[in-house]
């Protein structure tokens, strides 16, 4: 299964997402993405959300994933704990599972403006795929 | 960074020689320390937006600079447009016009002290923040659409200040050239319930004691003197400017090729001024500004009404309102010629000198105030711009401390209970919904804001004039 992190960044943080396939590392990443807010594990999964994004190439695309769940969010409220992701042709389409914020609960420490360029790759390796940038608080 | 690369101008002014593919040279502001604890990353991206087209003069750091997208935070640029100039979504950034407004009380520390719990409790009731918060303004379309054309002027046509704050803000609380409709779907709907609201991470609202005064003639024009209280707020655009920035970026990065332009770094998205997607970010960022100061105008609203219930004896009046991520038209001096340019300040502060047409009468004969924001724990200033600056750094200065550590270090080393306990020991009262958000933003993991302020002064960009310590603290 995959694994996600967080690398640092002077002002801002980096998230990783790594996995056997791309939408794996993308899962991973979106989830990186939910931890520089609060702990995943805190967000139950109460309602779904849709999304759909297209990109010219794989790092285009991550960047589209993430500052769709950052406007998802942000308009309705919610964190998002997990995510079902499937991309082909340069198509993700995905499924993010999550509830409205609740401030005790999940602590939300900031929110996240956008995803940058900076430290942007979609690389595959011998160990599977990572997913990764830096993301503006 | 290495500073034995760089050529030492003078004490604080740093000279990184053309090279390869800059058009310009890079310069940059700060002591020896602080330039020597900048990230090597600053210089090489101080190197590419001296590579950009239409550059003028120098690609500028000033000495709160770190790593940042494409420009460095602290990074002044300017461009013109009849050199094929360019504007840059990356040289503002994704919080556009995120700045700092203080007000006066016209209290005393005496006579806050007695109801600091009753005003932090009040503030923080009143100023919705953090992560999840919604305002309790609705825009509709229409509304929105004339928010983004009248920013401040806007809010307090609706009821939300005084015709007197206007004369206290950049361009009298209003960018003009702001088009509504270069604004997307996505931004506009991220705004609809963000009016009024602070904001989480760096921003906040504290309440400050006049610690320090270093040029009394100047405070007394400002109207500060020693233990009185002032009300300082920090925050931006909100999600509307967030997403400019981010839609922005994106095609912009895509168009840069097209314009024949070689981006050393996708961050730098630029387009030249004069083309249908630099007119059209143009049009959106001065929105983008103007929401973020019809944010702040309503903020405003909202500290005065919390005043008004704990100290109603209290007169909140607007000592200055400054904007630190902008991209502005502005008249300088290039090799003898005066000219119109797009000056990029990223994190950095305008520092208009005594004399300056653009100043409020107030301030015409002194100079413009320069609102530097700290830390939660430390101490923010006020500077006043110089006439000098305009020669150094195109009248500019810096914004604020900068951060040393990460968020995750941050977390790592600070529990938010410890740092509020320890702050509450020292007669400062934080109130934040997240207490996560509190270590993350622990003052500790932030740079000295005293060293760069005092390298800031040193250098001529703008004069130390008073020292401010919070009372309270309302954090996102």
């Amino acid at each position: 299964m995959g694994s996600w992190a967080h690398f640092p960044h002077e002002a801002d943080i980096g998230v990783i997402g790594r996995g056997p396939t791309k939408a794996e590392a993308f899962r991973q990443a979106a989830l990186a993405l939910t931890a520089v807010m609060t702990d995943p594990a805190m967000v139950r999964r109460v309602e779904t959300v849709p999304i759909t994004c297209h990109a010219a190439s794989d790092d285009l695309l991550l960047l589209e994933w993430l500052n769709t769940l950052i406007y998802e969010m942000a308009v309705r409220g919610m964190m998002f704990g997990d995510f079902d992701v499937e991309i082909a042709d340069g198509e993700l389409r995905a499924t993010a599972h999550g509830e409205p914020v609740d401030v005790e609960r999940h602590e939300p420490a900031v929110e996240v403006k956008g995803a940058t360029f900076t430290a942007l790759e979609v690389r595959q390796g011998p160990d599977g795929w990572r997913a990764q940038c830096v993301v503006d608080v | 960074m290495d500073t034995t690369s760089l050529v030492r101008k003078s004490d604080h002014e740093w000279w990184i020689p053309p090279a390869g593919d800059m058009r310009v040279p890079g310069v940059i502001y700060g002591s020896e320390a602080l330039v020597r604890d900048m990230d090597e990353k600053v210089r090489e991206q101080v190197m590419h937006v001296a590579m950009l087209p239409g550059i003028q003069r120098a690609s500028y750091a000033m000495p709160d600079a770190h790593w940042g997208y494409g420009f460095p935070i602290g990074g002044v640029a300017a461009f013109d447009p009849r050199e094929g100039g360019v504007v840059s979504a990356g040289g503002v950034g994704f919080d556009i016009s995120c700045g700092v407004r203080t007000l006066h009380t016209r209290l005393t520390t005496e006579e806050v002290e007695p109801i600091k719990t009753r005003l932090a409790q009040e503030l923080s009731r009143s100023v919705p923040a953090g992560v999840g918060s919604h305002g309790r303004i609705h825009l509709d379309e229409r509304e929105l659409d004339a928010m983004l054309e009248g920013g401040a002027q806007w809010a307090v046509e609706r009821g939300y200040g005084v015709d007197a704050d206007l004369d206290r803000i950049e361009e009298r609380g209003r960018a003009a050239g702001a088009a509504p409709s270069a604004v997307s779907p996505r931004a506009r709907h991220r705004q609809q319930d963000e009016m009024g609201t602070l904001g989480s991470g760096n921003h906040y609202l504290e309440l400050q004691r006049v610690a320090d005064v270093y040029d009394d003639g100047v405070a007394r024009a400002f109207g500060l003197a020693i233990d009185d209280v002032v009300v300082s707020i920090h925050c931006g655009s909100r999600g509307l400017g967030h997403q400019i920035g981010t839609e922005f970026l994106r095609d912009m990065a895509a168009a840069a090729p097209r314009f024949g332009i070689v981006l050393p770094d996708r961050e730098l998205a630029c387009a030249p001024v004069d083309s249908e997607i630099g007119q059209r970010y143009l049009g959106a960022m001065r929105a983008g500004i103007n929401c973020a100061l019809a944010n702040r105008q309503i903020i405003t609203h909202l500290v005065r009404k919390a005043f008004a219930t704990v100290a109603p004896g209290a007169t909140l009046t607007l000592l200055y309102d400054v904007s630190h991520n902008t991209c502005k038209l502005e008249t300088h001096s290039v090799d003898g010629t005066e000219k119109q340019v797009f000056i990029h300040r990223k994190g950095a502060t305008r520092s208009l000198g005594p004399g300056d047409a653009d100043l409020p009468p107030g301030f015409r004969d002194v100079g413009q105030p320069v609102l530097i924001g700290g830390t939660m724990g430390t101490a923010s200033y006020i500077l006043v711009g110089t006439r000098e600056s305009e020669r150094l750094s195109f009248s500019s200065s810096c914004h604020g401390a900068g951060r040393a550590m990460s968020r995750s270090q941050a977390l790592r080393t600070w529990k938010g209970r410890q740092v509020v306990d320890e702050l509450a020991a020292r007669g400062i009262i934080v109130r934040s919904p997240s207490s996560r958000g509190v270590a993350e933003e622990a003052p500790g993991a932030y740079k000295d804001v005293s060293a760069v302020v005092d390298a800031a002064h040193a250098a001529g960009l703008s004069r130390k004039v008073a020292r401010l310590v919070p009372l309270v603290c309302v954090k996102g």
